[in-house]
């Protein structure tokens, strides 16, 4: 029996399925492609690859699942009668955005990469796509947040439950940060329709940035509410604290956007006083950080005590390392712990200066999006279409080896890509050889991690080959009811502060106001001039 | 809200750290002036090549023994394509692109930016050792991106 509710939430998962499987495929082409073994055909050149590869996994992958996700944690936290009309009108909305937008890529008519950064200017349907999709997305945050307003009216003194709260702080900051790209689009689609001359490019980047910073964190956010609501009951641990996990999500929503411009460190037209303010702004999220690391390691040690089991080591074992809905998470998590490092310097305003547009940048964001992200969902995907549809996971033995390939296939891609920028190899590049006046040190890292990115094509295959199993082989009993983890016994309530969910998106809309009304008024100042854009592909 | 012991300590300490890395930055900013290229001056990208200097650029020295290097950066080349720059001596180099947006990066030095169409970027730095130096653009500019580089000779 598969219940309506369910329907809509696979649609959103395989989709995103789809995505990541395609994806990855371009993702190994490339590699092989930097380190000259693959030489991409003039009717499919690298750019449109590079393209294809960054809006599958940045924008297609993430984005569908985390709706998916969002919509599942909201439905079973707050069971009711509900019909899921919004949840199929998001979807739909979401997917003709992604089909008119990759369209026009596959034409070769929108080589922009996926920051389309202007005046590259790609065909006006890419970008009309791109803003259809935006708005599909609107759509499911409109559903999340009618069941948590439905839920208040029901149970007036009750706090939301937690998952249906954490995925509605992770849409409201969504929505926030979206309305920068609504705002580049107003802008980019007259422009490439013709009907106005030129752009102001510096504008479009600083809209572009208010939206793509929030971007990682909305990923990092679905990433979080697995880690917090579904990962502790896989070792029948506990949450360790319910207003922690509320505050965490809160001050996520608020350190999102004030920060995006430090994406922008090395560009000209916005003075260092608004780079060094948004600096400042971006090591905030070290607390929520902290706190998250905190939660997770005292929720295993408090389970592995339950059991008896004391110290560093018999906590570790006491883990289900066979369980690859629990491993994906995991690793994810220890690929975290080297993502953490790299993003302190990435965000130190002097020292981008040895990183910036290095593949090294590439790199970091592999062990954060490519690693506890995508492998988070990955594992996550084990645990959630058996609930979803009812069928027993096809071949668990090889989704655990999918999680273990995955881990080791990144960590030697983005270790090689690490190194490889800190030496000065260029992201972005279909090779770089530079005719042989490239340093010979590259041409090592380079092949590791073509290597790696290889490993990785062989993990997200078993993958797609256990999600479509699991639907073919249609092996039915299993048990579809969902627990989500709860706060230790006798742990007191959220003081209200925490629960005041939309009021706190408001304070996030007023400090992204904040934070971007220096850079752009000095903008309205001094607004450079006008580009008029090209098509240079 | 009760919030464990250990926990309290752990924030704190994070807190601790977060103040110590603002610190370090905000000292080498306002201290050792370490700030990003900034270039606030404004350059219509339509009239680059009728614009002095970047109607020739190239290489100039300053009465002070300092020197400046006005580069273009187009798809997709640098122009100048090869510019020999003396050794020890601190050289501020000025960018910006009549078409679309470049980088501009001396890979084993920290001179990185980005060239935007309708600006000047600028940032300066001292070669202290001879040589000859790749300059790359590391932002994808169209399908020539990856042949588009130059040569600094430091001598
Ligand atoms: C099969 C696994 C993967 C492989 C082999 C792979 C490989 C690569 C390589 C080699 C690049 C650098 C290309 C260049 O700068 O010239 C790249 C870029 C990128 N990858 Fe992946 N990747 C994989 C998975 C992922 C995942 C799971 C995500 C995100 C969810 C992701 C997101 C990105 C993004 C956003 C870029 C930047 C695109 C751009 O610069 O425009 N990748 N990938
Ligand atoms: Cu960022
Ligand atoms: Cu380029």
């Amino acid at each position: 029996m598969i219940l309506r509710e369910n329907r809509v939430v696979i649609a959103h998962i395989y989709t995103a399925t789809a995505a990541i499987v395609v994806g990855a495929f371009f993702g190994a082409l490339q590699g092989l492609s930097r380190a000259t073994v693959f030489n991409a055909p003039a009717w499919f050149d690298y750019y449109r690859i590079l393209t294809m590869h960054g809006v599958l996994m940045a924008l297609v992958f993430t984005t569908f699942f985390i709706t998916g996700l969002a919509l599942f944690v909201t439905y079973r936290s707050i069971p009711r009668e509900r019909n899921t009309t919004l949840g199929w009108a998001g979807y739909w909305v979401m997917l003709a955005g992604v089909l008119m937008a990759a369209v026009e890529i596959l034409a070769g008519n929108a080589t922009v990469l996926y920051t389309f950064y202007a005046p590259l200017k790609a065909s006006p349907w890419f970008y009309v796509g791109a803003a259809i999709f935006i708005i599909g997305t609107w759509v499911i945050a409109a559903e999340i947040f009618g069941n948590i307003l439905w839920f208040r009216k029901n149970n007036p003194g009750m706090p939301v439950p937690l998952p249906a709260f954490t995925a509605g702080a992770t849409f409201l900051m969504w929505w926030i940060a979206t309305l920068g790209v609504v705002g580049e689009m107003y802008l980019l689609i007259p422009w490439a329709f013709g009907w106005t001359h030129g752009v102001n490019v510096m504008l479009t980047r600083m809209l572009f940035w208010y939206f793509g910073h929030p971007l990682v964190y909305f990923w990092i956010m679905g990433a979080y509410i697995c880690w917090y609501n579904i990962v502790p009951k896989f070792y029948n641990g506990n949450l360790f604290s319910d207003g922690l996990t509320r505050l965490t999500f809160i001050m996520l929503l608020l350190l999102s956007t004030p920060v995006g411009i430090h994406h922008e460190f090395m560009e000209p037209g916005i003075s260092a006083t608004w780079k060094m303010l948004h600096t400042i702004t971006t090591y905030g999220v070290a607390i929520p950080s902290f706190i998250t690391a905190f939660a997770i390691f005292a929720s295993f040690e408090l389970a592995a005590r339950r059991l008896g089991k004391r110290g560093f080591w018999q906590t570790v074992q006491s883990l289900p390392w066979k369980n690859p809905a629990f491993c994906g998470p995991a690793y994810g998590m220890l690929l975290f712990i080297l993502g953490g490092f790299g993003g302190l310097v990435n965000a130190s305003y002097s020292m981008d200066s040895l990183v910036h547009n290095t593949i090294w940048i590439v790199g970091h964001f592999h062990v954060t999006v490519g690693g506890p992200v995508a492998l988070t969902f990955l594992g996550i995907a084990y645990w959630m279409i058996p609930k979803l549809t009812g069928r027993a996971l096809w071949k668990p033995a090889w989704a655990l080896w999918q999680t273990r390939l995955w881990f080791i296939g990144m960590l030697l891609m983005s270790f090689s890509m690490h190194i490889a920028g800190l030496m000065g190899a260029p992201r972005r590049t279909a090779e770089i050889s530079y005719f042989g006046s490239a340093p010979n040190e590259w041409a090592a890292y380079n092949a590791t991690a073509a290597a790696g990115g290889l490993v990785l094509l062989t993990s997200i295959v078993i993958f797609a080959c256990v999600a479509v199993g699991t639907l073919l082989a249609n092996k039915k009993g299993e048990d579809m009811t969902v627990e989500f983890a709860q706060p230790l016994e006798g742990s007191e309530r959220a003081p209200a502060m925490l629960q005041a969910l939309f009021r706190w998106g408001l304070v996030a809309l007023v400090a992204a106001a904040l934070a971007y009304a220096g850079p752009l008024l000095e903008m309205l100042h001094n607004p450079g001039f006008p580009a008029p854009g090209m098509r240079t592909w | 809200m009760h919030v464990h012991k250990y926990e309290r300590w752990w924030m704190t300490f994070g807190i601790v750290m977060l103040l110590v890395f603002l610190a370090t930055i905000g000292f080498a900013a306002f201290a050792d002036n370490m700030n990003p290229p900034s270039g606030l001056q404004a350059i219509d990208p339509t009239k680059v090549a009728q614009i002095p200097p970047f109607d020739h650029p190239g290489l100039r020295r300053l009465p002070d023994g300092t020197y400046e290097a006005y580069y273009v950066a187009e798809v997709f080349a640098f122009n100048p394509q090869t510019l020999t720059v003396p050794v020890g001596k601190k050289i501020t180099f000025y960018v910006t692109s009549p078409d679309v947006v470049h980088g501009f990066f001396i890979p084993k030095t920290d001179i990185n930016m980005m060239a935007v169409p309708g600006w000047v970027n600028s940032d300066s730095h001292v070669f202290t050792s001879k040589g000859t130096y790749l300059l790359i653009c590391h932002e994808y500019c169209g399908i020539g991106h990856q042949n588009m580089f130059a040569k600094i000779v430091v001598r």
